[in-house]
């Protein structure tokens, strides 16, 4: 369908996971079993966002995401959200990820169908950019990679046709419609029902350029109206309100794309699967290219083959028993979502940590390429079972 | 007047597709078919009149093993000709035209597709059965191709390419009157909202040329001589076919409009949009002025405030009947 998908899903759920990700490293300390407490400073967290950021905008990446293609298939694009989730010294535990991975991609989705009109998903991308400009407001590089790719998106979007962006937003939709993980904070303000669909409403300000409904209007053969008469709508409707900004800055208007968990408190935000996710298990040709040269794109963070216990690690759950729990119960499992820092004295991760904290401040080296397409597959493979490992 | 049966259960959602249900119904065998889309797949369910029997069938798109992403459905639609029904499928990569039971394929037109990656999606979507024997079909180019279609057998062909619109074509319809005095035989859509009125043939004719608004015609039908348009307004707007002269305008719904359906011998329309509501029209002719008249029907038993919590996408309506109608609503 539409080969413009990608970048705007990038940014919207690269966007969802930053905001998750800065909630979570904010909420720290606050771990009531006796592991140790972290030493995550606000430093660190930054650093977490940046490096993020840094690897999401790089020119070469947003570059390959710009050319006209299809939408990545399901573990692709999980596998390269996973990468740059990784992209910084934090790491999340397989279960942790799919917990982000659920959280985005149902955070997307519910905008996706509260879009008020097709074009509108750009206004809600600008949300997510205008937020993400926020986070790296102090470092300029990172800051001026936002800026340039803000630039590019306004250039490429800003020429489609309603049909176009109403085409963009189906194949999103189709892609995401068998996801209905069940998200607390969507059931709790009843957006979402019990079978994980959303509801959606049927009050509030029509979208712009739509009349509020209720109105027929009769004309004769000269054009001339001879009869207008009201009917019952069921909904109540107003008028449109003003439109968004569709510039670099300016009064998004809408809400929809800004950070729902700054607002959320103590209570954390649950996710519950009812029915397990279609697997796809089959390894795709056109993926494993599609992977490699994103691989290669990402950078020379070769993800060495560690044991778990080195590095930041990130955990979404309260302790490590319910951590373990988790991944073994894939459906049905309610899962804790606070966070627990753990953070490893060893001496030879720090000397790790300096190295792979200083890939990141020159441009993305490029891997060598492997012989043949044989090892394109194995190398490729042995990416993805290594980032599964971690 | 209108009473709700009972719901069938599809064996997934329905993708969010502009005309995603299409219903058959077989008279002499006390059946109704019905086909929804879901992604790569058609769902198809045939129900017995009697509401005991149901029985499923899968259909895959062509070349469905490749990427996922890449052989999306965009339509499936009964075409039904005087001799023959025949089940189509638009796709990414084509056109595959089946027996009405899904059995078997019996025909085949892959979409051209550019060298190198355009960012001009291609896909085929509208489909419309025309007179005694052509099967129209819409590209995303603008394009439509009509097909040849035989009494039986496989020798399908492609008798034109009619290029008049520049847009993406959304919805083909032709006219489901029965009448044989109308001049126009099918009208096409397009993602600018522009609207064509054609006579059938060996060589299609143009009779004549809506301008849209640039908004969006997602769903189009032709009713004795009159064009109803629903646009992603919102807006269903009545056109004489043959003039462009607007009969009617309603502010229907208050977001895109997914789907239009007419019951030809009661005027009743059916439309459905993404603001989860479904309305029934009431359009009633008028020969000696030449008017359309819309009224809004209530739908007893319909509670139309139902709590926001059981709203629902939808994204099919449903084909009404000449006698009975049958709603399916499903979510995304």
């Amino acid at each position: 369908m539409s080969m413009r998908t990608l970048p705007l899903v990038f940014i919207n759920l690269g966007g969802e996971m930053l905001y998750i990700l800065d909630q979570r490293l904010q909420t720290q300390n606050t771990a009531d079993d006796n592991t140790q407490k972290g030493v995550w400073s606000d430093d660190d967290r930054k650093r977490v966002m940046n490096d993020i950021i840094a690897t999401m905008f790089s020119k070469a990446f947003m570059e390959e995401l710009l050319k006209p293609q299809d939408l990545y298939s399901n573990r692709a694009l999980r596998t390269v959200l996973t990468r740059l989730a990784h992209a910084s010294i934090m790491r999340l535990n397989p279960a942790s990820m799919d917990r982000l991975y659920e959280l985005m991609v149902m955070a997307f989705k519910y905008q996706l169908l509260l879009c008020p009109r097709p074009r509108d998903l750009l206004i809600i991308s600008y949300n997510h950019i205008d937020a993400i400009r926020e986070f790296v407001r102090d470092t300029p590089s990172v800051l001026n990679q936002v800026d340039e790719t803000h630039r590019k998106i306004i250039e490429v979007y800003t020429p489609l046709s309603d049909g176009e962006f109403q085409l963009l937003r189906q194949t999103l939709l189709i892609f995401l419609q068998d996801m209905h993980v069940r998200v607390s904070l969507f059931l709790k303000d009843k957006v979402q029902n019990p079978n994980g669909r959303f509801a959606l409403s049927t009050t509030g300000p029509v979208p712009h350029g739509t009349e509020v409904p209720g109105l027929i209007r009769m004309f004769s053969s000269n054009g001339k109206e001879w009869k207008r008469w009201e009917f019952p709508t069921g909904g109540s409707y107003t008028s449109s309100i003003r439109v968004g900004s569709f510039e670099r800055f300016g009064d998004r208007v809408t809400r929809i794309g800004t950070n729902m968990y700054s607002v959320t408190q103590p209570e954390e935000t649950h996710t519950s699967k009812s029915y397990s996710q279609k697997a796809n298990s089959e390894p795709n040709p056109l993926a494993k290219e599609e992977l490699n040269l994103l691989a290669r794109l990402l950078g020379g963070m070769k993800v060495q083959n560690r044991n778990t216990e080195t590095g930041f690690r990130v955990n979404l759950f309260a302790t490590d028993q319910e951590e373990e729990e988790a991944s073994l119960f894939n459906s049905g499992c309610d899962a804790y979502c606070s966070i627990l820092i753990i953070y490893n004295l060893d001496v030879q991760v720090n000397t790790e940590l300096a190295r792979i904290a200083g890939e990141f401040t020159g441009e993305p080296e490029q891997t060598e390429s492997p012989e043949g397409p044989s090892n394109k597959g194995d190398d490729l493979l042995a990416m993805m079972d290594e980032l599964i490992e971690l | 007047m209108y009473h709700k049966e009972k719901s069938i259960q599809m064996k997934s959602s329905a993708s969010a597709l502009y005309n995603n249900l299409s219903v058959l119904r077989i008279a002499p065998r006390s059946l109704t078919y019905f086909t929804v889309v879901h992604a790569n797949m058609v769902n198809m369910v045939s129900a017995s009149w009697d509401g005991l029997n149901y029985s499923h069938r899968q259909l895959q798109s062509k070349e469905a093993n490749v990427a996922t992403s890449s052989s999306l459905i965009m339509q499936a639609a009964w075409c039904v000709l005087p001799s023959r029904d025949i089940l189509v499928l638009t796709s990414q990569k084509g056109i595959q035209m089946y027996e009405s039971d899904g059995s078997i394929m019996v025909y085949w037109h892959a979409l051209d597709t550019p060298e190198t990656q355009t960012a001009q999606a291609v896909f085929a979507r509208g489909i419309a059965a025309v007179r005694e024997k052509y099967i129209c079909v819409g590209i995303s180019s603008g394009s439509m191709l009509v097909f040849d279609v035989p009494i039986k057998g496989s020798n399908i062909t492609l008798s034109e390419v009619l290029e008049e619109h520049k847009e993406s074509i959304t919805d083909l319809a032709s006219e489901c009157s029965g009448s044989l005095e109308c001049i126009a035989d099918m009208v096409s859509a397009d993602d600018s909202g522009n609207l064509c009125v054609w006579k059938s043939g060996e060589d299609f004719q143009l009779l004549n040329k809506i301008p849209g608004f640039d908004m969006s015609c997602s769903s189009v039908k032709l009713w004795k001589g009159t064009v109803v348009a629903g646009y992603g307004t919102g807006q269903i707007r009545l056109y004489e076919a043959v003039t462009g002269i607007v009969h009617a305008e309603v502010n229907a719904h208050a977001r895109w409009i997914y789907s239009l359906d007419i019951a030809p011998f009661s005027g009743l329309l059916l439309s459905a949009a993404e603001d989860s509501l479904v309305r029934v029209w009431h359009l009633t002719m008028t020969p000696e002025t030449n008017s359309v008249e819309v009224t809004s029907q209530t739908i007893p038993g319909r509670n139309l405030t139902t709590p926001r919590t059981h709203r629902q996408t939808l994204t099919a309506s449903l084909p009404l009947s000449p006698s009975r109608s049958c709603t399916c609503i499903t979510s995304v």
